[in-house]
């Protein structure tokens, strides 16, 4: 069972209690949406939930068993969408797929071709990326996200810079996902639309 | 969607080619630590007395001192970049062991900025009056010695990373750390000059060039682990 729970978070920032006793469960073909104010902790959260920041307290457990454990494996299932894109801006964007890719899984270039046209990026596939709309690159970072899929998503902001097509291709990618029996925590400040019955909130304060 | 997993070499050749892809990109970038030595190494003789035997006297020192500075130069650009772009975390994200995939890295930029450095180095030698039987030990020295410069160097790249300005820091950490490098490879390029066995202080190179890539790793992902915080 694809399933990450976390109890009694607690994370200090210098002087500032961050994290304070959080506590979150969410199962495969869930979507848990974590909502807060700028500052409330969000983006740290979900970097604890990576493993990237050590946690002062609690654990957090993939599939019944604590991430510390074995971080490799939990890793191999993970795929993180952070602040920053994570693309090369001296390569294209066909070659930041590419390589961004090959650190997970083997793809062909077909696949590529179509994540980035299912993306709506399909004519930027030759351009470099820092040539791209800040909403073009966040569109291929989707397109990774896509293509080197993962059993458990967790996004932050990921909607940041999309038009109208690019949330509506966001909410698609999630549901997919979903239905694929993956488990999504996706931090964002405005609500996902996503069907009532996948989606569990969590908001900080 | 469940595509076939890949194993650690093929993600780190990757890594290797995307790495070399991006410097071909920019050559100029990775051409200028090794322009920088070539200046530093020219300055020598003309600011001295053109004799030949003082040169030689100084070649080693001018030598090791220009190699040092010239790989600190080269080491700001190994992970600010990756660090702020955010291809860094997806590095320490993907369930590959981290510090292969940074020694990889490491790897790289040393083909990139220590090897241009040990090809030059005998030409820099004979500029400064070293002796064409000199070129094999002083060839053989820099090669030993750029690699473990890389290698520690690396290190203090990866926990400066996230500073927003680096240089003297890295420059603060590196240097001391560099010392061992700096004291055998000159003594080395000495005794290569004045025609005698070099065999001691390059066993002691090849020592901290082994001792460098044996711990460097951990100590680099441990580094960059604390940077990505």
């Amino acid at each position: 069972m694809n399933e990450l729970t976390a109890d009694d978070l607690q994370l200090w920032r210098g002087e500032q209690h961050v994290l304070r006793g959080i506590a979150l469960a969410v199962a495969g073909g869930e979507c848990l949406q974590v909502t807060g104010a700028n500052g409330a902790g969000k983006t740290t959260l979900l970097r604890a939930l990576c493993g990237l920041v050590p946690l002062e307290h609690g654990r957090i457990c993939w599939r019944g068993r604590e991430i510390v454990q074995d971080m490799a494996a939990y890793h191999s299932e993970l795929n993180y969408l952070g602040h920053d894109n994570g693309l090369k801006a001296d390569l294209t964007a066909a070659e930041n797929l590419r390589y961004a890719a090959a650190l997970r899984c083997r793809v062909q270039a077909r696949d590529i071709a179509a994540a980035l046209e299912r993306s709506g990026v399909a004519e930027a596939a030759g351009q470099l990326a820092r040539r791209l709309s800040a909403g073009q690159r966040r569109r291929v970072a989707l397109a990774r996200l896509a293509l080197t899929g993962g059993s458990l998503w967790l996004l932050d902001e990921p909607g940041s810079n999309l038009d109208a097509t690019g949330q509506h291709l966001l909410l698609q990618l999630i549901v997919e996902h979903l239905r694929a029996g993956g488990a999504a925590v996706v931090a964002t400040h405005r609500g996902l639309d996503l069907p009532v019955t996948q989606l569990r909130s969590l908001s900080l304060q | 969607m469940t595509l076939p997993r890949v194993g650690f070499v093929s993600a780190a050749s990757a890594l290797v080619a995307r790495d070399l892809s991006l410097a071909l990109r920019r050559s100029g970038d990775s051409l200028q630590p090794l322009g920088f030595f070539l200046v530093v190494c020219t300055l020598f003789p003309l600011a001295l007395d053109p004799q030949l035997s003082l040169l030689r006297d100084i070649a080693p020192a001018a030598l090791w001192v220009g190699a040092l500075l010239s790989s600190l130069l080269a080491l700001d650009l190994l992970f600010r970049e990756d660090a702020q772009d955010g291809t860094l975390e997806q590095l320490a994200l993907c369930g590959l062991p981290l510090q292969g995939l940074l020694l990889a890295k490491t790897a790289v930029h040393w083909l990139l900025t220590g090897l241009p450095l040990v090809l030059i180095g005998p030409l820099a030698a004979s500029a400064l009056g070293a002796p064409a039987a000199a070129m094999p030990g002083i060839l053989a020295a820099l090669l030993l010695g750029t690699l473990a410069l890389s290698l520690i160097g690396a290190v203090g790249a990866g926990l400066t990373m996230s500073l927003k300005r680096n240089g003297s820091l890295l420059a603060l950490l590196v240097l001391p750390l560099a010392v061992p490098v700096l004291i055998f490879g000159a003594r080395a390029t000495v005794l290569a000059i004045a025609g005698e066995s070099l065999a001691a202080p390059l066993y002691l190179l090849a020592a901290i060039a082994v001792l460098a890539a044996t711990l460097a790793p951990w100590a680099l992902a441990a580094a960059v682990r604390i940077g990505l915080e």
